[in-house]
């Protein structure tokens, strides 16, 4: 096998910087290189397979892919990722704390079992979670603002979640 | 060969085998071929029910227990409640179980195949009530094995041992994990008669509540659904159908989708003739292929696609309506007459008082959280599908047929699923993976986007009522007529013509019974729609009929609605025969449900807030359901202010999970009652996503709901669907009180502005 001579190159041409879509998710960097108008619905699903952020209507209606951007909430079916140049993503697999804890609210879920099929709950848990940071003691009419749709129909448990997880903050500040 | 051998031989058997690494591994049928049998326990002693076979259950030297659970979940819980049956008499640790999806399989036993495990399906609330004696047997088996492996090991008699949490203990202090022990019971010969069952006050998980198995992943997003998948790295194909109710593609143009980047080919799709409903596509369509879901749908953007009518090009929702008063309202002789009882002609002759009203309930799509999708890869030996089913070995023999593959060949998962409520009981989205799989000559993912899942969906027929009553002077009820016009949900189905009736009505349906002189009959109606089986199927229109109803006579007679009800249930306990899925009804479970619904509620109490009470019974499937509303509408603003449901379903395995599906499907009956409808004008869906087609969200939803269960020592049975019927029409009934406003048709939030 012939072993070329390492010799250093006179000068190094860096390649050029790819053009892309910076943006942190979950607390690390990522950057999009693809079509700046792909919805972060489908980044997020088919092109990372960070797939907690679930479809349910694509257009706006269900609350299904619901994220958080810059801390409020929003829908990634309908967040170009030209939009999100600079911004921080928090998506269900980013909620929990960095240690491996689960945030309340997850503690909350499971501790009132507001679970059915669960295809919804990630989206529930996002919206629940922005709630709170902008209402941490919410009422029944702040809770009866959120637009999330569960088909199955655990609303019932997931009031009670919500309420048990703002406690369980409220008394952790 | 001797009778009883013959007959062993022919029947299934509960093996007992060694493993892997020292496993015991209590299966059904079929062993893998590293894991040597070491004996055969007959199937006697499953319990009784033979058809419903099959659960699986892996204890590892670690401790860790494996248990398969036969049935998809869509949400039933069933991946908990079953596994925890098999625990229970396993006196297993509960933290230390796994449980494992079971997809189908088809073994070849002598020549014929048999399922491996038994009955797989999710649905009509039968899986509890099917896996009631198999499962614990399974459990019971794996236990007397255990125990059998500690006698030796320790020398102390069984009867001295003690099971519990996954080790066994002996007075003497010494005691032993199940992982130690699974090697020597696996060589254990199986016993003789059936080992005995644990007695209910034994009972360690059966009636204790747990939480879903899935709980953590699925907070944390780590679940993956069928739609999360990407096996054998997919095309996305995105599906659209023809928009008509009865159509077929008439010209499409390609070329600007094609051009989309990304986008790889472009499939017309048509279901076969001969075809019934639920075993091949519901409409023709056409898909876009793409390497992700995004370019497929810029593609579908770009395709140009015409489509044609080729009949119903007048079909219309509301001319289906006019039709079945008008039948209703003439003299027109039944498709069926369904019971008859007394004399009610005379009863209505003689009556004192006659009441009558006519309902109104429209289609209503399924719209699960999850559309539909399904991954296809189908080569020449072998197929690999991850399909969101309630019906796996529906799908297996479907995807059979279009591939000519063997069931040997065919692999089927069935992971987790984002709903079901009887619409993944029909394979239709499965056909379409698997043609076009084929006719792509790749992996398939298939994407139905909510459109295309409104718009194409076995619906639940629409139906419109007309109740009569006739009472004497002391506002007894004497005659009973339930007229009702619908398009029956088996038409299409391979069901004769004489049977299409009984998707639609239950022939003993209360009062039947309670009535002297009782009259149902039932008039077909024609639609194109394709229609579907639901939670609770029919009895979610009729109960919601016959319970408002009911209110009307008390309204009309001055009595209070639940004294009337317990009026016509009567003081004295009867069991009245019931041909339908259940049984015979005892009224004095019915009674029971029915006042502590009511007590709970606090129904005696006048409200002077403005807020109105309704209640509401059903049976169905072997349980009794009562609900109780109070409810309030301000400035055309309706709010649920506290929901009571009891039930009696017999013992509750899981009573987190009952509690659960309760809730769920009280929320089911709330939606659907106050705003859901599908029609249909000029042979076309009206509706498109969920800004037509309106879902409860938490504004509509119970602000304080409580379950209450009766404590019963009865078979249990399923829960998925016995609190859907009562939940609207005690909504409704609510509602009047609240308002004085009557509704007569559903939806019902529209039709109350209407009227307020
Ligand atoms: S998928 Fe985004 S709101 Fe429904
Ligand atoms: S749990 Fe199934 S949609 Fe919400």
């Amino acid at each position: 096998m012939l072993q070329a001579k390492q010799t250093p190159p006179e000068s190094i041409t860096p390649e050029a910087p790819r053009k892309g879509i910076d943006l942190t998710l979950n607390g690390e960097h990522f950057r999009h290189t693809g079509d700046p108008k792909m919805t972060l619905l489908w980044y997020l699903r088919d092109v990372l397979h960070l797939t907690g952020t679930k479809y349910g209507c694509d257009s706006d209606q269900c609350g299904a892919c619901t994220v958080m951007i810059d801390g409020k909430r929003a829908l990634a079916c309908e967040t170009p990722m030209a939009k999100l140049a600079g911004s921080e993503v928090t998506t269900v697999e980013g909620l929990a704390g960095e240690n491996g804890g689960l945030h309340p609210l997850q503690q909350a879920w499971i501790d009132e079992d507001a679970i059915l099929c669960g295809y919804c709950q990630p989206g529930q848990l996002m919206a629940a979670a922005a709630l709170l940071k902008i209402k941490p003691n919410p009422s029944d009419a702040d809770i009866e603002s959120l637009p999330n749709i569960c088909r199955c129909g655990s609303y019932v448990r997931v009031r009670r979640a919500i309420k048990r997880a703002a406690k369980a903050m409220q008394g952790d500040a | 060969m001797s009778d009883s051998i013959l007959r062993l031989s022919r029947r299934r058997f509960l093996q007992v085998m060694a493993g892997t690494a020292g496993a015991l591994v209590i299966g059904i049928g079929e062993v893998r071929a590293q894991d040597a049998p070491s004996a055969d326990v007959p199937l006697a002693m499953l319990g009784d029910d033979v058809t419903a076979l099959g659960p699986f259950l892996r204890i590892e030297p670690d401790g860790r227990t494996l248990i398969g659970a036969r049935d998809p979940d869509c949400g039933e819980g069933t991946r908990t409640s079953l596994p925890r049956i098999i625990a229970d008499e396993l006196d297993a640790d509960w933290r230390q179980v796994i449980v494992l999806p079971l997809g189908p399989k088809v073994v070849n036993e002598n020549g014929n195949a048999r399922w491996r495990y038994g009955r797989q399906l999710s649905g009509e609330s039968a899986s509890i009530p099917a896996a009631w004696n198999d499962l614990r047997q399974a459990g019971a088996l794996a236990r007397w094995l255990l125990l059998q492996a500690a006698v030796r090991r320790s020398g102390v008699a069984a009867s001295q041992l003690r099971c519990r949490d996954g080790r066994i203990s002996a007075p003497n202090g010494k005691s032993y994990s199940y992982g130690e022990l699974v090697k020597d019971a696996a060589q254990q010969a199986p016993p003789q008669t059936p080992p005995p069952l644990k007695v209910p006050a034994d009972y360690r998980y059966i009636g204790h509540g747990a939480g879903d198995v899935d709980a953590h992943a699925i907070v944390t997003g780590q679940q993956r659904y069928s739609s999360d998948r990407f096996d054998g790295d997919p095309l996305i194909a995105v599906v659209l159908h023809c928009p008509y109710v009865q159509g077929k593609l008439d010209r499409i143009d390609t070329e600007a989708a094609l051009k989309v980047p990304g986008v790889k080919q472009v499939l017309p799709l048509e279901p076969e003739p001969h075809q019934t409903l639920g075993n091949t596509p519901l409409a023709p369509s056409v898909a876009v292929l793409a390497v992700d879901t995004w370019s497929a749908l810029r593609g579908r953007d770009a395709l140009k696609v015409m489509w044609k009518q080729t009949g119903r090009e007048d079909e219309s929702t509301e001319a289906l309506f006019k039709q079945a008063h008008a039948l209703l309202d003439s003299d027109a002789e039944p498709t069926t007459h369904v019971r008859s009882d007394g004399d009610i002609d005379a009863a209505f002759k003689h009556a004192r008082t006659k009441i009558e009203q006519v309902y109104v309930q429209p289609f209503v799509a399924h719209a699960l959280a999850e559309t539909m999708t399904c991954i296809a890869r189908v080569e020449n030996d072998q197929a690999h599908l991850v399909i969101p089913t309630q019906a796996p070995q529906q799908a297996l023999s479907l995807v059979q047929r279009l591939t000519g593959l063997t069931p040997q060949q065919i692999t089927i998962e069935v992971p987790r699923v984002g709903g079901g409520f009887g619409r993944r009981i029909d394979q239709d989205f499965v056909a379409e993976a698997v043609m076009l799989a084929k006719a792509a000559g790749q992996p398939v993912k298939l994407y139905w986007s909510r459109e295309q899942d409104l718009r194409n969906d076995p619906y639940r027929p629409a139906a419109v009522h007309k109740l009569s009553a006739a009472l004497d002077r002391h506002h007894r009820i004497i005659g009973w007529r339930m007229h009702k016009a619908s398009p029956s949900m088996l038409t299409g189905r391979g069901v004769s013509a004489d049977r299409l009736w009984t998707s639609e009505m239950e022939r003993d349906a209360l009062p039947a019974g309670l009535v002297e002189n009782y009259q149902s009959s039932w008039w077909g109606l024609d639609s194109g729609l394709p229609r579907g089986e639901t939670r609770a199927d029919a009895h979610t229109v009729n109960t919601f009929a016959e319970q408002a109803f009911l209110d009307e006579i008390a309204k009309a007679t001055r009595q209070d609605p639940l004294d009337l009800r317990l009026k016509l249930l009567g003081d004295s306990d009867r069991s009245l025969p019931y041909s339908g899925r259940g049984g015979a009804i005892d009224t004095a479970r019915l009674r029971k449900v029915l006042t502590l619904a009511a007590d709970a509620i606090d129904w005696k109490k006048h409200r002077t807030n403005g807020h109105g009470l309704g209640i509401a019974y059903a049976y169905i499937y072997g349980a009794y359901c009562a609900h109780a509303f109070e409810v309030s509408v301000r400035s055309a603003k309706l709010v649920i202010h506290r929901v009571v449901c009891a039930v009696d379903v017999g013992r509750a395995v899981n009573p987190t999970g009952l509690e659960a599906q309760v809730i769920g499907a009280t929320m089911d009956g709330i939606s659907t009652t106050l705003g859901q409808a599908i029609s249909v004008d000029q042979g076309q869906v009206q509706q498109h996503n969920f800004k037509d087609y309106p879902m409860s969200r938490m504004a509509h939803s119970p602000r304080d709901m409580q379950v209450i269960v009766v404590p019963s020592e009865a078979a249990p049975m399923g829960a998925t669907g016995i609190a859907m019927p009562s939940a609207g029409p005690a909504l409704a009934n609510a509602v009047y009180a609240a308002t004085t406003v009557r509704i007569h048709r559903l939806p019902l939030l529209p039709e109350l502005m209407r009227l307020l």
